[in-house]
């Protein structure tokens, strides 16, 4: 994979911490992702399209994600509530598009709007035709995992006609 | 004054009426969608639209692009993290009167909003 989008959603998650959750984070050694997020509470799902396809996933425990959002409205908020997929949606459509934006240069991508699952131990499986790359990002709430699937289109259309 | 939040996040619709409380906007319309915001903005009548571009049902350009077929005044300012220089050159073609990308502070959404209400004054 493209380093470049690495490094595109460890500056876009910087910035959406800092700037809408007042939060530090700790970036962690990108690895490749060789489970399928089970342990996790709450995952949020953007998919790409255009001139570059694939998915991103957040992926936090309940508690991770609660305190995350919590920051992010200025309140403590009940996983419960409906409340609470919104805003962690909202969340990754922000760290997603920022992103996006740092590495789009002249293409033209979409990004999806967010799905959100709620379930512990569900698992979120991306392609499996393309690598598959998890960002660990530590914070005072806990860790999340931004789970990175992404590839210029060129790429996928040249590996379907091979 | 009248300000119309469009925005599918309920979330971002409550960070931005939080920070417009602060500024002294508390005369708030909120749309959850494009499709939304047609059916409410004829009645509404805002002075200002905050307009969110990726959206279920009709995304932001649709609305906007609907929207300046009848009314040309009305002040809108993109908020969106849509930030590629093409897109924000779309939306000014579309009609957009400014473009404030997330994440942004209570002091960009401040500095914006009065940008473009002297502006349009």
């Amino acid at each position: 994979m493209d380093t470049t989008y690495i490094v595109a959603f460890v500056r876009s998650v910087q910035d959406v911490a800092g700037t809408m959750l007042g939060l530090d984070v700790e970036v962690g050694a990108p690895r490749i992702h060789e489970g399928s997020n089970a342990g996790n509470d709450v995952s949020a799902i953007i998919g790409l399209s255009g001139d570059c396809v694939g998915s991103v996933a957040l992926c936090f425990s309940s508690q991770t994600a609660a305190g995350m959002v919590g920051k992010f409205v200025g309140m403590e908020i009940d996983p419960e509530s409906p409340d609470f997929t919104d805003g962690v949606g909202e969340l990754a459509n922000m760290i997603t598009g920022g992103a996006k934006s740092r590495f789009s240069g002249n293409r033209s991508i979409s990004i999806s709007c967010p799905s959100v699952v709620i379930g512990h131990g569900h698992r979120v499986f991306q392609q499996t035709d393309m690598p598959v790359i998890e960002i660990p990002i530590q914070s005072e709430c806990g860790e999340m995992l931004i789970v990175v699937s992404i590839r210029a289109a060129e790429e996928a259309s040249v590996r379907a006609a091979g | 004054m009248r300000i119309m939040l469009v925005d599918d996040s309920q979330t971002m619709r409550n960070v931005q009426k939080k920070i417009l409380a602060g500024l002294g906007h508390t005369d708030i319309v909120e749309a959850s969608d494009g499709q939304d915001a047609l059916s409410k903005v004829g009645a509404a009548n805002p002075e200002l639209i905050l307009l969110d571009w990726n959206m279920p049902n009709l995304d932001g350009m649709g609305f906007l692009k609907a929207f300046r077929q009848k009314n040309k005044a009305t002040p809108v300012v993109m908020v969106t993290t849509e930030a590629e220089k093409a897109r924000v050159v779309e939306a000014i073609k579309a009609g957009v009167n400014n473009y404030l990308v997330k994440p942004f502070t209570p002091d960009d959404l401040k500095s914006k909003i009065e940008v473009t209400l002297a502006r349009a004054a």
